[in-house]
């Protein structure tokens, strides 16, 4: 049996963040009560035309080239023809052959394309459950039905469920740094479909892929595809075929079902939308939307990697999560003196000062991973300002406080802000480097624990630790570990 | 196609529409007979591109408007069949 490899494409739908509708004036609608925010364009009722809008393709353009995309210098809207309840024309305006961005990439994703689209209406399901199955009557609000949407597909180049987890967060942070979205998929504004496929490791030949749709966060995403690639493992392995189908991941089951009672065999009989011109791009829609980029999170990581030295996951981390990026060049930025090294600061901010801030490393806490709710702790929104941070980091790094003290410091700014050097002063913590004070502190501590210093003497570096306590203890926490261990040596004459 | 279109076609209907339709294709066949290299689709036959429209809001409809347009209303919004119906 040979070792199959999981093959994972992602078909992402960005609701984009105008203020009208993509082919109408419609104001944009948020909660506002069902078909109060509709009018004859988006309610395909007989002669409505549609006008394409502006800023929607803008966003467009930015995200295209956002992500390195080529940008068409001229794209034609097309029209997907099916029948249901939420799509009154009775077709969707989209986009087939001439799509609006082709290619790109983000991290090690290849883009396969961007194109934009209007969103269907609202269908609900009255019935049992409130889903399709087993309910009599559906009814329909038609305020969403029209929405601009990007849709991104990418090439099949994700190999693992959590891969396609953490590279669609990476793409979430971007899109919301472009500001073209609010990239919410509680709330809809960002939606995922994965097409999965298995096959043998090694084997340029793709395998029959499904579509798996339902997944509205990034556990959800992340379990389902896992689910769907396990499924696909245990038919493989038993010989038999997978069928090409649509599933939905229900999440509180884990169950895969197939959508094969919405599914026939679709012919959209896509062809150019007559009611709409070609969009051809000029040189100030081009501008304009370079203008919008600016520097993006992987290329900030670099910088930071390149200019800073600092290390590939602090530079990662850093620059993938924009709030931490411009908390760390906010604090790099402070003139502080002692001046803070940027490696030390990027590992108080994305250690120390995080976990003070309720959250692991992962962002776990207040939904990091649940697609946009929190955003896990802010530093920006804490009361450590950049530059008393910075000030700190300052100090540690002088070794004017010592590590742990400087902790104790964090711990006050972290309830009740200020500024480090105050702190040090009204507490008392300042370090205690070379001087009599620490000799005589070393040498009671050495006093003290006799058989500690006779097997220093002896050469057993470890035994150290008894002194060092000893001293640490004394001295409230205050003393330079270093010192201390250079005095112990030289007090001991080893 | 028909069912494509949901169109419903009397049984008599069928026959002379399978004919036309056949007679419509053929007729289109002949563009195969030129030399069409280097001739763009002709999706729009007015020469212009790029009529866009400003982000800015318009009225909507007053939602008794819109719902005196539904078969059927239920609540605030347009009843229709369960699709799996």
């Amino acid at each position: 049996m040979t070792e199959l490899e999981p093959v994972i494409g992602l078909e992402i739908h960005v609701q984009l963040k105008t203020r009208t509708k993509m082919f109408c004036g419609c104001e944009l609608s948020f909660g506002e009560p069902e078909n109060t925010r509709t009018c004859a364009v988006c309610l395909g009722l007989p002669g409505a035309l549609p006008v394409a809008n502006a800023q929607a393709i803008h966003l467009g353009l930015t995200i295209g080239l956002a992500l390195g995309s080529e940008l068409a210098p001229v794209s034609v809207f097309h029209r997907k023809n099916y029948f249901y309840p939420d799509l009154p024309k009775g077709y969707q305006i989209s986009q087939y052959d001439q799509p609006l961005c082709i290619g790109g990439r983000l991290a090690e994703v290849r883009i396969h394309r961007v194109h934009l689209e209007e969103d269907a209406a609202k269908l609900t399901h009255v019935g049992s459950s409130g889903r399709i199955h087993g309910s009599h009557e559906s009814v329909v609000d038609f305020n969403r039905g029209g929405t601009p949407l990007a849709e991104i597909v990418t090439e099949p180049d994700l190999r693992s469920a959590e891969q396609a987890s953490e590279w669609l967060k990476l793409l979430r942070t971007t899109l919301r740094q472009l500001h073209v979205s609010d990239v919410n998929m509680q709330e809809g504004s960002l939606r995922c479909d994965a097409n999965i496929s298995l096959r043998p490791a090694g084997s340029r030949e793709l395998g029959t892929k499904t579509e798996l749709k339902n997944m509205n966060s990034f556990r959800f995403i992340e379990r389902g595809i896992r689910a769907e690639i396990d499924r696909q493992q245990k038919i493989l392995d038993g010989g038999a075929q997978v069928v090409q189908e649509t599933l939905h991941y229900d999440p509180a089951s884990g169950a895969i079902t197939s959508l094969r009672s919405k599914e026939e065999a679709h012919d959209y009989r896509y062809f150019p939308e007559p009611d709409l011109v070609p969009i051809e791009i000029d040189e100030q829609m081009l501008d304009r939307a370079r203008a919008a980029v600016g520097e993006l999170p992987a290329e900030k990581a670099q910088r930071f990697e390149r200019e800073l030295g600092l290390g590939t996951e602090s530079a990662r981390l850093l620059a993938f999560r924009a709030e931490l990026g411009e908390y760390f060049e906010a604090a790099l930025a402070a003139e502080v003196d002692p001046p803070a090294p940027a490696q030390a600061l990027a590992n108080w901010i994305v250690s120390d000062l995080l976990s003070r801030l309720g959250e692991d490393r992962e962002g776990e806490a207040a939904g990091e991973d649940d697609g946009g709710g929190g955003m896990g702790g802010d530093p920006n929104s804490s009361r450590v300002s950049p530059q008393a941070l910075a000030a700190l980091v300052g100090l540690v790094a002088a070794k004017r406080i010592s590590v742990g003290a400087g902790r104790q410091v964090l711990d006050r700014l972290v309830v009740q802000g200020g500024d480090p050097a105050q702190i040090v002063a009204a507490e008392g913590l300042q370090a205690i480097g070379a001087g009599d004070e620490l000799a005589r502190v070393v040498a009671a501590a050495l006093a003290a624990n006799p058989d500690a210093a006779e097997r220093i003497r002896q050469g057993n570096a470890k035994a150290i630790g008894p002194i060092v306590g000893h001293v640490m203890r004394e001295t409230k926490g205050r003393a330079d570990g270093g010192e201390v261990t250079r005095l112990v040596h030289e007090q001991l004459g080893v | 196609m028909a069912r494509l279109a949901r169109l419903r076609l009397r049984e008599e209907e069928i026959e002379p529409l399978a004919r036309e339709l056949s007679a419509i294709l053929d007729h289109v066949a002949h563009i195969g007979e030129l030399d069409l290299d280097g001739v763009q689709p002709t999706s729009h036959v007015v020469d212009i591109s790029g009529a866009l429209r400003l982000d800015e809001p318009r009225e909507c409809l007053p939602r008794e408007v819109v719902l005196a347009q539904a078969p059927a209303v239920s609540g605030e919004g347009f009843s229709v069949p369960s699709p799996q119906a």
